[in-house]
């Protein structure tokens, strides 16, 4: 199967196995019902953010903690093997599809996008990408279009901060009674 | 209501609607009807978060007009603890501690998804006895899962002595863990490669005799609940959802079945050695909650027959993969070799490295679809992983299933989805 039709197509790769078709952020609505209608996805197995913040760098996967704390500059002697290839842009969102039938096959559709920068809602053609999408919001601060209940969904409503984005620190909840007070 | 008027009502067994009942615009909220809500006589209860037949921590804001629910929003996150966040500061050695941990009754499953997506990126091979280890296993944790299902809707419907009975097997089931895991629940037996020990001596045997008394035992919860007035006035016709909802809001597994959707991922798309086992896939026809507890009820019976299978078909030889840069080293081996000691002390250490790349596996846990998705950057950490819960979508289906549904019918419908809220909230 190809997939060079769907609109604002990017790039197709094939790895473990898997395939991903990368698709531009402003037709995701559009490629998204090409991929249910014409490819036959009828089935929406999961929304995935991804961030890549500091993605190869030091202060990432690969370093280490200490005794005393997180110091995520202590590296581990065995490091990372090669630098990861690069990524276009912060963060990555892969919609997992399934074709569910006699024919059963799955791909990744997947859209790029920095900080703030708006993902349509596929709510219209998926209805259980709602709660995907409100955690995508609320852990990562994705900000999706359209959607029309995007409250928090995992944490508290006035909660500050998307906690897994990669400069959300571990254990970042702020501590009421400390021995600076 | 007289008794003739009751067994009218149940030959009138409702069948399942055509179309959709999905709410418009938010799948997941049942908006009172505004001409409803003029007449002044609904009332908003809190169901929840702390009420014992939510499984846990699940807040339901019900409104009620009377009896009836009319409006209806599920609030979830009371169970959140970040493990998606702290998988990523731990080796992936550290981390498969964790995932048995997300979903709790189905424990066995989630160390499975997350071990198998790591094997994916390796590509390392793992030997037959293993797999075919890793699948017995995770038969008896759907047998385990299950009984925790019925067990408990049966309780929230009043059949107490159900309880008993489904945890008296379970207990049989988590000493046969413990006997081969030193653990009864989180045992985290499987390990990169295979397993983190060998089958210990007399396993088969019990498991053997488990095998022989579980169908029996089946029966019998069958015939309790099969003739028992009670249950099924309150599941018949209870919670519907037709096939087309039900794929349109990403159910999967016994909901899904029991929909009338045929469709089981051991058979669509095989993993481990399902390919060579025989097991039928129950589906039922009316979506309601009794043909999801049927659903559950025969799964149980061809778990137990894939147990046998397993049993029968268990291959000789290693249990864990011959490769010292992800595998611990033998015991015994690090009192007599430097190179073994050095690897022990690396791999506990440090963890091993894993290629970078994204996976995304897919097992069929009692629950359903459970995912992992799995980004490495090439360290000894994931960079991201991200379990797809089944209980999180099936909760989805709530303000779908609770469609015309009295007060009492919630308690029902939400045990049927089984959804547990440690896989949920994660």
């Amino acid at each position: 199967m190809t997939y060079d039709g769907v609109p604002g197509f990017v790039e197709e790769g094939e790895s473990f196995g898997e395939t991903t078709v990368v698709v531009e952020r402003p037709a995701l609505a559009e490629a998204a019902r090409y991929f249910r209608d014409e490819l036959g996805f009828n089935f929406l197995s999961d929304i995935t953010p991804t961030d890549y913040l500091g993605w190869g760098s030091k202060g990432v996967a690969g370093y280490w903690g200490t005794g005393a704390g997180r110091d995520i500059n202590e590296p581990g002697s065995w490091g990372l093997h090669k630098l990861p290839d690069p990524r276009p842009k912060r963060f990555s969102i892969s919609y997992h599809l399934l074709a569910l039938g006699p024919k059963a096959r799955r791909v990744r559709m997947q859209v790029w996008c920095e900080e703030g920068e708006p993902v349509p809602s596929v709510i219209e053609l998926w209805p259980t990408a709602d709660w995907h999408e409100r955690e995508a919001w609320d852990m990562m601060g994705i900000p999706i279009e359209g959607h029309p209940n995007l409250a928090r969904i995992l944490m508290d409503e006035d909660w500050n901060g998307h906690p897994l984005r990669k400069d959300y620190p571990l254990g970042g909840e702020p501590v009421r009674f400390s021995d600076a007070e | 209501m007289t008794v003739t008027e009751l067994r009218e009502k149940r030959e009138k067994r409702p069948t399942i609607y055509n179309g959709t009942r999905i709410p418009a615009p938010t799948p997941t909220i049942l908006e009172v009807d505004p001409a409803l809500r003029e007449e002044g006589d609904i009332l908003q209860v809190n169901f929840g978060p702390n009420h014992p037949s939510t499984h846990g921590v699940l807040r339901l804001v019900v409104d009620l007009n009377g009896e009836r629910v009319v409006g209806l929003k599920a609030v979830i996150g009371y169970l959140h603890t970040g493990f998606e966040k702290n998988m990523e500061a731990k080796t992936y050695w550290k981390a498969i501690t964790y995932a048995p941990r997300i979903d709790y009754v189905a424990f066995q499953n989630n160390e499975l998804v997350f071990v198998l997506a790591i094997e994916k990126l390796l590509g390392i091979e793992v030997p037959p006895k293993a797999t075919w280890m890793r699948m017995l296993l995770c038969e008896l944790n759907r047998i385990q899962s299950h009984l925790v299902f019925l067990g408990t809707a049966a309780l929230e419907l009043g059949a107490i002595s159900m309880f008993w009975y489904c945890f008296r097997e379970r207990d049989a089931i988590l000493d046969l863990f413990e006997l081969v895991a030193g653990f009864r629940m989180h045992t985290r037996y499987f390990q990169a490669g295979g397993l983190a020990e060998d089958v210990p001596t007399g396993f088969y045997e019990e498991c053997h005799k488990f095998c022989e008394i579980m169908p029996e035992r089946l029966d019998e919860y069958e015939a309790i609940l099969d003739r028992q007035q009670i249950w099924l006035e309150r599941t018949k016709g209870i919670g519907l959802l037709a096939p087309g909802d039900a794929i349109a809001l990403g159910q999967s597994g016994p909901v899904l079945r029991a929909s009338g959707v045929d469709w089981d991922l051991r058979r669509a798309q095989p993993y481990l050695a399902y390919g060579d086992i025989d097991f039928n896939v129950p589906v039922y026809r009316n979506g309601d909650v009794y043909d999801r507890y049927k659903v559950r009820m025969d799964e149980m019976r061809e778990s137990v027959r894939i147990v046998q299978q397993c049993l029968d078909g268990m291959p000789e030889g290693p249990w864990i993969a011959d490769d010292r840069k992800v595998v611990l080293p033998p015991r015994h081996e690090l009192h007599t070799s430097m190179e073994s000691l050095i690897h022990h002390f690396k791999l506990v250490t440090e963890g091993f490295r894993v290629p970078e790349g994204e996976v995304y596996v897919t097992i069929e846990s009692p629950r359903g679809e459970q995912g992992c998705y799995l980004v490495a950057d090439g360290g000894p950490k994931p960079w991201r992983v991200k379990f797809r819960a089944p209980s999180f979508v099936a909760l989805q289906a709530t303000a779908t299933c609770m469609t015309d549904a009295l007060v009492a019918d919630l308690i029902a419908i939400v045990g049927s989805l089984d959804s547990v809220m440690g896989d949920c909230d994660r």
